[in-house]
């Protein structure tokens, strides 16, 4: 069956999200979630990386390492992809933007090792998309984190001050938000499937 | 530290899933079934011993600016080794690993072993620490895929254990038991090493 590439957009946000039902981008969405401020900052990088790369990695997937029958090459050909890019934003936002440089600062060179950018590629490769469809899982992937990481950080913040378990203070807690917040996203998954 | 020392660090003390919460992507998504689980772990044990002994052989000839990308490049050699080999012999459980095989680039383990290890220490040391590494990353990952596949399929590999009469509990094949398994692990292992320390 032919998806829409709004199909997609609206599930890689709900029912399949990336981070929750398919546990990529774990490490810097449990070190970086403390707060709101620096998760938006983060999830709009991620964001925009991802939604670019994806289109990126298709042009180079289709159109060099399928002609020149180099396929079993993509993993390192798409991480050299993905790492250049960011070095490529990170010096663009630079020279153009310093402020916003400044309040990204770390973030921007954490997310070329970001498993959930690399994994939107290799998603993208085995289910065959369109190029339109490709961007759409990209994009909807990206927010779809965003989205997570957010609630994430304000859950944080407010259970913060409150009493729990010495055993449980720092990730167990944040998995097992997670895994609470996982088990809502779960009901959104009778409306569309991806596979 | 003689060898067994590092082995048991990096595999039990300093594990890198309870102690540094690092790597835990892959050790979520492929834990539902104990075959997979195995297979995956010894994946990534094959791929942190040969990188963590090249990363430490080159140590010296790397300049150090751009070591992330050098690092990067020769973990990516050997996850393709074991994609390739994966694909040739075992065709299912290549489709079931899916693209997880080609995400062990960015397990943060591996990395994380290169930067604080293999990048310091003798070639044999760091192929030690990194098989550590691994065996400590496969125990967590197939106590998490135990619980998962005996409640949620009432198997073990495969095999029927709990017969008919068990009602499967569908949600421990679903995406929520995964972060309660590892929540419950990491909980457990903190309270005992807060009582001995």
């Amino acid at each position: 069956m032919e998806l829409s590439a709004f199909i997609i957009f609206v599930a890689a946000i709900f029912t399949s999200n990336i981070l929750l039902t398919n546990f990529l981008g774990m490490c810097s969405f449990l070190s970086v979630s403390r707060e709101v401020q620096s998760s938006l900052g983060l999830g709009l990088a991620v964001f925009f990386v991802m939604t670019v790369t994806t289109a990126l990695n298709y042009a180079v997937y289709y159109f060099i390492l399928v002609p020149l029958d180099i396929v079993y090459l993509q993993y390192i050909i798409f991480i050299i992809v993905i790492a250049a890019f960011v070095q490529l934003t990170e010096m663009v936002v630079e020279r153009f933007s310093p402020l916003l440089y400044y309040s990204l600062g770390i973030f921007l060179p954490l997310i070329t090792v970001n498993c959930a950018i690399l994994g939107v590629s290799l998603f993208m490769i085995i289910r065959n998309y369109t190029f339109l469809q490709a961007v759409a899982y990209g994009a909807g992937s990206g927010l779809g984190w965003l989205l997570a990481i957010l609630a994430l950080a304000g859950i944080r913040q407010r259970i913060k001050e409150k009493y729990v378990p010495a055993g449980l203070v720092g990730a167990g807690l944040s998995l097992i938000t997670t895994g609470i917040m996982a088990l809502a996203f779960v009901g959104f998954s009778g409306i569309v499937v991806i596979q | 530290m003689t060898k067994k020392q590092i082995f048991m660090t990096s595999a039990f003390t300093e594990n890198s899933i309870w102690r540094q919460i690092l790597g835990i992507c892959s050790a979520l998504a492929v834990t539902n079934l104990m075959l997979n689980s195995l297979v995956m772990g010894l994946g990534v044990i094959f791929t942190l011993a040969l990188a963590g002994f090249t990363i430490s052989l080159l140590r010296n000839y790397i300049p150090k600016r751009i070591r992330m990308m050098v690092q990067t490049l020769i973990i990516a050699s050997y996850v393709i080794i074991v994609d390739l080999v994966l694909k040739a012999y075992f065709p299912q459980i290549s489709t079931a690993l899916g693209p997880y095989v080609g995400l062990i680039i960015t397990n943060c383990i591996i990395m994380g072993r290169a930067e604080a290890f293999a990048g310091k220490n003798p070639p044999l040391a760091a192929m030690i620490d990194g098989i550590g590494a691994g065996v400590g990353y496969t125990f967590v990952l197939l106590v998490i895929s135990f619980v998962r596949e005996l409640f949620g399929f009432g198997t073990l590999f495969g095999i029927p254990i709990l017969g008919d009469w068990w009602t499967k509990w569908s949600i421990m094949v679903m995406a929520p038991s995964a972060f309660f398994m590892l929540a419950m692990l990491i909980w457990i292992v903190n309270t005992k090493s807060a009582k001995r320390g």
